[in-house]
């Protein structure tokens, strides 16, 4: 079974045509691998269906335009990851 | 439909919430400005504007399943069809379904037909931008209830 992680990065590289092996658990989706907004909507349509959950973008958008949150909590993998595999948690509970 | 003010749906028959689809009737007039130009001597219903009957249907719909929380923005065309030509007073029906509400976004299909067969399809994406004003969100609100859109009553 493949690992948070990997299902994201395989979705991030064949949605945005990004080389698989530059995607690491450190990458800033926005920063390092230049995903704009509209890119992350297919991305987050991809692990929404993926992972049968739902983003919070809105939320999470609100947080980082009123400093409550970096973009860093939300967009580097390994912590989108972690945050991907509460809501799963929190579904399944 | 009146097509050099951009509106494109006559009504619309069935709005399925549970479904999340909906289907809408529009005639494209026999004259307008627009064939003028498009094209001298062959009037033809451009194929952008069938792209937009398409996001029209679609973006009702995701009024329709937010309750007119925002005004949804189309932001992405995949997978665009235009299969025939359309003529002056041809009928069109557009059978539009959302696929995924996500998070300030959602996620569409639409197809146009004619008595004929298949005009026209194509994914759709839409991100949900809010409302500039309150007297926009009433103006909508009216626009679509000439339509035939049901409007949800504001929570108290």
């Amino acid at each position: 079974m493949a690992s948070t992680f990997d299902t994201v990065a395989n979705i991030i590289a064949e949605t945005c045509d990004i080389p698989r092996d530059t995607i690491t658990p450190d990458s800033h989706a926005i920063d390092d691998l230049g995903i704009d907004s509209l890119d992350f909507l297919d991305i987050a349509f991809a692990i929404d269906k993926a992972f049968g959950i739902k983003l919070p973008l809105e939320q999470w958008t609100q947080e980082v335009n009123e400093g409550k949150a970096t973009t860093e909590e939300y967009f580097v993998l390994k912590n989108l990851c972690a945050r991907i595999d509460g809501l799963v948690a929190a579904k399944t509970a | 439909m009146r097509l050099e003010y951009f509106q494109m749906i006559d009504r619309f028959v069935e709005i399925n919430t549970g479904e999340r689809k909906i289907k809408a009737i529009c005639k494209v007039p026999t004259e307008s400005p627009i064939f003028e130009g498009h094209f001298p001597g062959f009037a033809l219903m451009p194929g952008v504007l069938l792209i937009e009957c398409m996001a029209q249907t679609t973006g009702w719909m995701v009024s329709v399943l937010t309750g007119f929380t925002g005004l949804p923005l189309l932001v992405g065309v995949k997978n665009a069809k235009i299969r025939n030509i359309v003529l002056p007073g041809t009928e069109l029906t557009f059978e539009g379904e959302i696929i995924h509400e996500g998070s300030g976004y959602a996620m569409a299909k639409c197809k146009g037909m004619s008595q004929d067969g298949p005009i026209c399809d194509a994914d759709l994406a839409f991100r949900l931008a809010p409302y500039p004003g309150p007297e926009f969100r009433t103006a909508m609100v009216e626009m679509g209830k000439k339509v035939g859109i049901k409007v949800p009553e504001p929570a108290k």
